[in-house]
């Protein structure tokens, strides 16, 4: 099973990130191997619509699962419409969430906020 | 002739000046504040008409095949594919009709979603207009453009512009004739009035600057429109009862003696625009 992790860097010892449309990469991991690969997050430069085109892309993985410190609204739509498992993220490496999934130890993520939606028109 | 009135800031005087010189004058008014129009308050319109202002959104249907092509088209990032829907975030979608043209499937077609209304009305011998944005929407531009439809070239238009220097007072000033520039004799008012001028510098269009609540031995506008060249078209000085009836929704220009103040602008902005006119011939 594929899972979905964001992350300030490519590897999957680095820090998940601080936000879910904004980061600057996501790290797909293979759970049963450890395979992983990093993709860019084109919605790191979005002056609006970050949060959608970061789900589409976690979506276009293959992943099945995301483990996120946070989500927007509108990226929560795209995700559980393709019935994505969402995972609160606690601070750590990308290898110890996906360690912390498999072992149960991760919660469903709670809180959804409305999106900063900082990209004026 | 097309006066738009506009300012880096909000409380300037824009709606005072506006209302004020169009009940002076008595023509058109146009109020394209469209999320917080005011001017009615003012100039107390009998509304006789109503339209419902709505934008283009689309819609896929059982053509669609899921390529994704509209997806990665919109620069908006306003679709997206999940499962086997295209999702449509409306409140994104710009209208351009982009996604339609891409779909290689004909599976896109575009649907209609109201965002506002314009209000059509008379205000004594001034015809009145406004916009109201619904609350929740993002971009008043749709409805500008509605409001400044089928304008008549002969008559004088004042628009009452909403703040700052976004997308809606570019809509809002695009074909003006001249754009007064409503400041305030302060640091703050000098930053936002260089913003503006700056805008309608690169849109080339005409522009005078009114010093609003101007205060004895306080020069700050003056030299800064002097550094710039730019035409100062009037000072209305700091007045209290100005305030208070401006408070109460009532027309300073109707009260006696004040209408001279306002007539006196508007020879001034003929002056300049004439003045504007034969500079352009000459150029």
């Amino acid at each position: 099973m594929k899972i979905a992790v964001p992350a300030a860097e490519k590897d999957i010892q680095s820090q998940v990130s601080i936000t879910f449309g904004r980061s600057l990469y996501f790290i797909i991991v293979e759970s049963d191997t450890m395979d992983f690969q990093a993709i860019e997050n084109q919605a790191v430069n979005a002056q609006g619509g970050a949060g959608i085109l970061a789900a589409q892309t976690v979506l276009d993985s293959g992943a099945e699962v995301l483990v996120t410190p946070h989500l927007g609204q509108n990226a929560a739509d795209v995700l559980k419409r393709a019935d994505i498992e969402i995972m609160q993220a606690v601070p750590g490496t990308v290898k110890d969430l996906v360690d912390m999934y498999k072992n149960g130890e991760l919660k469903a993520l709670k809180e959804i906020h409305p999106g900063y939606h900082g990209g004026h028109r | 002739m097309r006066i738009s009135v506009l300012s880096g800031k909000g409380g300037t005087g824009k709606t005072f000046i506006s209302t004020n010189l169009v009940s002076t004058i008595g023509n058109v008014y146009i109020d394209c504040d469209v999320e917080e129009p005011n001017g009615a308050i003012f100039l107390k319109p009998e509304i006789t008409g109503q339209k419902e202002v709505k934008v283009k959104i689309p819609q896929s249907d059982e053509n669609c095949t899921g390529c994704k092509e509209c997806v990665s088209f919109c620069r908006y990032h306003a679709l997206a594919y999940a499962k086997d829907k295209l999702l449509v975030f409306h409140e994104l979608c710009h209208s351009c009709g982009g996604c339609v043209m891409v779909c290689g499937h004909n599976a896109l077609h575009e649907t209609e979603r109201r965002i506002g209304i314009i209000e059509y009305g008379k205000s004594q011998n001034t015809e009145f207009r406004h916009g109201i944005l619904d609350s929740g929407n993002p971009s008043g531009v749709p409805i500008i453009k509605e409001l400044l439809r089928d304008m008549d070239k002969d008559k004088i238009i004042v628009l009452d512009c909403p703040p700052g220097s976004s997308c809606t007072v570019m809509e809002s000033i695009k074909d003006s004739d001249l754009c007064i520039l409503a400041a305030e004799p302060t640091l703050f008012g000098i930053h936002n009035l260089n913003m503006v001028y700056r805008l309608t510098n690169l849109m080339d269009i005409p522009a005078g600057v009114i010093i609003n609540k101007a205060v004895e031995g306080n020069t700050i506008v003056e030299e800064y429109c002097r550094s710039k060249n730019i035409p100062v078209i009037g000072k209305i000085p700091y007045n209290r009862q100005f305030d208070i009836w401006n408070s109460n929704g009532e027309l300073v220009s109707q009260k006696q003696g004040c209408r001279q103040i306002f007539k006196q602008i508007y020879e001034n902005i003929l002056e300049v625009a004439a003045n504007e006119t034969a500079g352009s011939t000459k150029r």
